[in-house]
């Protein structure tokens, strides 16, 4: 969507940081400069402030493979006060995105669920823009256990 | 043969602000998988997601890797008249389904 | 890293294996033993990726297959009668062959002799959702799969299985899932091992699968040689289990961690 409007050369230049780094090392978890630049790519320059947004996921879950996530944004999603878009990041994966979720006026209540994909215990960090572009957050911690017996690989 | 799942109320009134859930059968293959000799199996994953009411687009989502395989999205809109939703799922290797439902506003 | 903590704590449970039966008012499907989430992904159909497979199932139902050129529905009309609580009674005993066989293995029986067509391979898409949509007609039925007598001498191999200690861990299935099903392992319930929600959406395999497939996993996980999909054992194990489960309501498609 709008997203490269904010895009400045600061921006372009952490993100250029962020993919030499996935090129000298190889990219097993998203850095945490990895999830900066991800961040930057969707916020710009613009200052993301902590409320707002609820990030409903469990704390302890019983498989990283599918892990039910629901976020939501306080906002009377009129048509002059509402949420434009909602990013959901993750810390460990291999890659810091795990979705962006476009709404708007006529959604009537802002919230989305889903279910990811988490590889280890890690923070997952939800950032909404709202109508006036002012960028709003929730994080929260998971710890994944893993399976007790596994199977061999495919 | 990929299989959708739609929940959307068949019936509400002018106003309300109903809950749609979709379910779409894929394997989300990350691309970070090797197999056992080593060979990275390529991605395969569904990129976007977007549903549309009478042609206008209500919601939309760019979907990554750590999306879950069979991807369940569920997202709320305003009642504002009967007509139809369509869904649409594009992804990688050519992937495109549509999904529709209909919906009486009273 | 997580396989040495598998092998410590089993190896620390073989010391305490006193392999008692499960009473029959203690006996907890799978499903008691998740999280909230886990269980509202199976409670509704349509946040149950499972129900994926039942709806390619019943699209499966009435397609014309093999050079009979014959679909399930033809002869079977509408599964939704014809098919109700036809799982809960398997595996059954199939007079041809003389020896018990799983609904997979019905279902192929079927199209080799009925449809003449080239039987699924073991989870496969088609066997998986045909075996889905079949089960699922029988969903909140009791289990009722060893009431012919002339089943009595497998469901006792299939016992005998259970109890049977293998692999590097030398451990048998009653070991954990009879003794010490209170407990957990790495963090995880242990469960009961009833197999009440077969094929059933695991999240650790992001899919679909068979009891079979489970129970070829869990023998890996004692570090022993699994038996072959459609072996004469997997079958008996799997009969035993369903004896073992009498009376628990059917609840395919399952979702379980």
């Amino acid at each position: 969507m709008a997203n490269s409007n904010h895009t400045t050369r600061r921006t372009v230049l952490s993100l250029a940081g962020g993919a030499a780094a996935l090129v000298i090392v190889r990219p097993v978890d998203a850095t945490p400069a990895m999830l900066q630049a991800a961040i930057r790519n969707i916020v710009g320059e613009a200052n993301v402030r902590t409320g707002k947004v609820k990030l409903d996921i469990p704390p302890l879950v019983e498989n990283g493979n599918t892990v039910p996530m629901t976020i939501s944004v306080s906002s009377p999603m009129t048509a002059d006060e509402y949420v434009k878009s909602i990013h959901v990041f993750n810390e460990k994966n291999p890659q810091p995105n795990i979705g962006n979720f476009y709404l708007g006026p006529h959604a009537g209540r802002a919230q989305v669920s889903t279910r990811i994909r988490l590889a280890d215990s890690q923070k997952v960090t939800a950032i909404a823009r709202l109508s006036d572009d002012t960028f709003w957050s929730a994080t929260a911690d998971v710890v994944v256990t893993l399976a007790a017996c596994t199977e061999e690989a495919i | 043969m990929p299989s959708a799942l739609i929940n959307v109320p068949k019936k509400a009134r002018r106003g309300d602000v109903i809950e749609i859930k979709t379910l779409m059968s894929h394997i989300m293959e990350t691309g970070y998988r090797h197999t056992a000799s080593g060979d990275v199996v390529a991605r395969d994953i569904i990129t976007s997601f977007t549903c549309r009411f009478n042609g206008q687009e209500v919601f939309r989502a760019d979907l990554f890797p750590a999306i879950a395989a069979n991807p369940f999205i569920t997202f709320f809109t305003t009642a504002t008249e009967s007509g139809k939703f369509e869904f649409e799922w594009i992804g990688d290797k050519g992937f495109s389904e549509t999904a529709q439902a209909s919906i009486t506003v009273e | 890293m997580r396989i040495a903590v598998c092998i410590a704590l089993l190896a620390a449970m073989v010391g305490a294996a006193l392999a008692t039966e499960i009473p029959p008012a203690a006996r907890r499907s799978g499903y008691s033993f998740m999280g909230a989430d886990t269980k509202a992904m199976q409670d509704e159909d349509t946040a149950n990726p499972g129900m994926l497979s039942v709806l390619d199932g019943e699209a499966l139902w009435t397609r014309k297959a093999g050079s009979a050129d014959k679909a399930c529905a033809e002869c079977h009309n509408d599964a939704r009668v014809s098919m109700k609580g036809v799982a809960a009674r398997y595996p059954a005993f199939e007079k041809m062959l003389g020896k018990p066989i799983d609904l997979e293995g019905r279902i192929n029986l079927c199209r080799t002799n009925h449809q003449q067509a080239t039987p699924f391979a073991y989870e496969s898409r088609e066997l998986l959702a045909l075996s889905a949509y079949v089960a699922q007609q029988s969903r909140g039925m009791p289990i009722a799969a060893d009431d012919d007598p002339e089943l009595a001498p497998f469901v006792e191999k299939g016992h005998a299985l259970f109890m049977q200690r293998q692999g590097q861990l030398n451990l048998g299935c009653a070991n954990c899932h009879d003794d010490n099903w209170d407990r957990k392992l790495a963090g995880s319930p242990i469960t009961q091992g009833q197999p009440t929600g077969y094929p059933l959406y695991r999240l650790e395999w992001q899919s679909l699968g068979s009891l079979q497939r489970r129970l070829r996993a869990c023998i890996t996980g004692i570090r022993a040689q699994a038996y072959d999909y459609g072996s004469p054992e997997l079958v008996e194990l799997e009969l035993y289990l369903m004896s073992r489960a009498r009376g628990m309501p059917v609840e395919t498609p399952a979702v379980r961690p």
